[in-house]
């Protein structure tokens, strides 16, 4: 449940569901959600969840802060069973040409490529959030074993389709972008498909992701 | 039937179509985007009596330089800018917020914005592009929007259709004033800084690097100090939100920015004076004001309410 809504400036609402990460307040940040947009509180114009907050902008030409407030505050009281995301299957060619850090993924890790991959396709993975870039899904949580730093200097451009690892999570970089996670590997599905106009995000908040492992012979079938 | 098109000789550094952004997508990491600089856009659409949402052409420092192929045409250009129509036998010099006519084989030469960074390019026609989830606005980064999410490229044509026969001299007196103060209410993690570091926010003057684009404004200035966490779990953004990061900079969020963050947020530039900030161009200086939720509605409110009247008065 939300603890505080305070304003995130004069035409946004912040709701605080606490500061820890885990999947049940997440499942709550996305209960929350998917509540508000089927509301349809005149005057929302965004809606962004994230790990433990909730985000809803507004327009403030047709509403104010203390009216989206009520309205959501009158939400915060309905307990409703909470709707579980899809499971999609993603897959993984982790070539050397793609695992870019694997070898400084061994050492900081004390592992075994092999063991590295086994114990990541070993899990399925819950995703928290998508954005930052469109559509880039933050999934989590890692084995315990594989969680490691960020990059000490990010990469500049970092390969559309590849996944990193930083701390628990889990991303899937959906266009080429600067960063600092760990790349293990790449897919050769579109995650953000920009010629899709009705629905772009193949992962969405709540979803939940298995990835397994393709050959490189099998990812270039993929591409051609 | 002739076909109407421009054809672009020179692009301009940033010259995009915008329009006034796509709504609902922040959860899968799209921003509003839209027109920087909202009331120049509704003014430019309002003299070439275009519906308010009207694609418009967004252009940023030095702008494009167009030839005109087709029927007559009207245009205006909104901004503080400079520009030029090069005609069969002459120059003329072009000026801001009215209806100029173009004819078979004219040319538009923005050259520059006078101490602001953009400007709008309205005609009484449609540009005949694509739209992404209900909106024209280009977002470069995620390659969506308008001529397939590409800034204008040399050489590429723009085709134009449905010119409006009906045409009026709209035209509007308006100097866009510039301001060096911006409002701003405090954000959710501002007491993450120092006592000092609060005080010298509000104090100390910024100026605004080169490092600026559309997505976010990074600032230099006195060091903000952060005494408690200088990542926080990443959370939402909204435009204007001012993020410091690791190494004690202020950064603005601006249209196109990315949808989540990691850096705490000191404070949120008020809706009022997003306009003005988006058009001080790099290398000035800003400060910035401390103002309470209150009293941003209400400035909010007079500034809806002054442009109403600069659109009523453009008929």
């Amino acid at each position: 449940m939300i603890k505080n809504i305070s304003n995130l400036g004069d035409a946004a609402l912040y709701c605080d569901f606490g500061n820890d990460v885990n999947r049940e307040i997440n499942l709550n940040v996305i209960q929350f959600f998917k509540n508000i947009k089927k509301s349809n509180i005149p005057g929302i114009t965004n809606i962004t969840p994230s790990y433990n907050k909730l985000i809803i902008s507004f327009d403030l030409s047709i509403t104010n802060f203390n009216k989206i407030k009520t309205e959501v505050e009158k939400l915060n009281f309905k307990n409703e069973i909470i709707n579980e995301g899809n499971l999609i299957k993603i897959p993984v060619c982790c070539d050397n040409d793609f695992a870019l850090d694997i070898k400084r993924l061994e050492k900081l890790l004390n592992l075994e490529k092999e063991e590295i991959y086994k114990k990541f396709f070993s899990k399925k993975y819950y995703c928290y959030m998508t954005g930052f870039i469109a559509g880039m899904p933050f999934l989590g949580d890692l084995d315990g074993s594989l969680y490691a730093r960020r990059l000490d200097t990010p990469r500049v451009k970092v390969p559309k389709n590849s996944i990193g690892i930083t701390e628990q999570f889990c991303n899937i970089y959906t266009f080429e972008s600067p960063g600092g996670w760990n790349i293990i590997g790449k897919t050769p599905l579109d995650i953000f498909d920009n010629k899709n106009n009705t629905s772009p995000n193949l992962i969405n908040p709540g979803d939940t992701i298995s990835f397994f492992q393709i050959s490189k012979l099998e990812f270039e079938k993929k591409y051609d | 039937m002739t076909e109407n098109y421009f054809e672009v000789l020179r692009p301009g550094i940033n010259t995009t179509f915008q329009d006034n952004g796509r709504k609902n997508f922040y959860h899968i990491g799209i921003p509003f985007s839209g027109a920087m600089d909202n009331r120049n856009f509704v003014i430019a659409n309002a003299i070439s009596n275009n519906k308010k949402n009207s694609p418009v052409i967004e252009f940023a420092l030095q702008g494009p330089k167009l030839r005109y192929k087709g029927d007559k045409v009207y245009f205006n250009v909104t901004g503080d800018v400079n520009f030029q129509i090069l005609r069969k036998n002459k120059i003329e010099e072009g000026v801001c917020y009215q209806n100029l006519v173009l004819e078979n084989d004219d040319c538009i030469d923005i050259i520059s914005t006078n101490r602001s960074v953009y400007g709008y390019l309205s005609i009484n026609a449609s540009f005949k592009i694509n739209f992404y989830l209900d909106s024209c606005s280009v977002n470069t980064k995620a390659g969506i929007g308008a001529n397939n999410g590409k800034i204008l490229q040399k050489n590429q044509i723009i085709k134009i259709e449905n010119i409006t026969k009906k045409y009026s001299l709209n035209k509007l007196d308006y100097i866009n004033s510039k301001i060096e103060n911006i409002r701003v209410i405090k954000g959710p993690h501002f007491d993450y800084f120092s006592k000092t570091a609060k005080e010298l926010f509000f104090k100390e003057k910024f100026s605004i690097t080169k490092l600026t684009d559309r997505m976010g404004i990074r600032l230099d200035g006195p060091k903000i100090e952060n005494i408690k966490y200088t990542n926080i779990k990443s959370e939402g953004l909204v435009k204007g939100t001012i993020q410091i990061t690791a190494d004690g900079d202020p950064i603005v969020m601006l249209s196109d920015h990315g949808t989540i963050g990691g850096y705490p947020k000191i404070g949120v530039v008020i809706s009022a004076d997003y306009d003005k900030l988006v058009q001080i161009p790099p290398g000035s200086k800003i400060k910035f004001k401390e103002i309470n939720l209150k009293d941003a509605e209400t400035i909010f409110k007079l500034y809806e309410m002054e442009t109403q009247n600069l659109i009523s008065k453009t008929k």
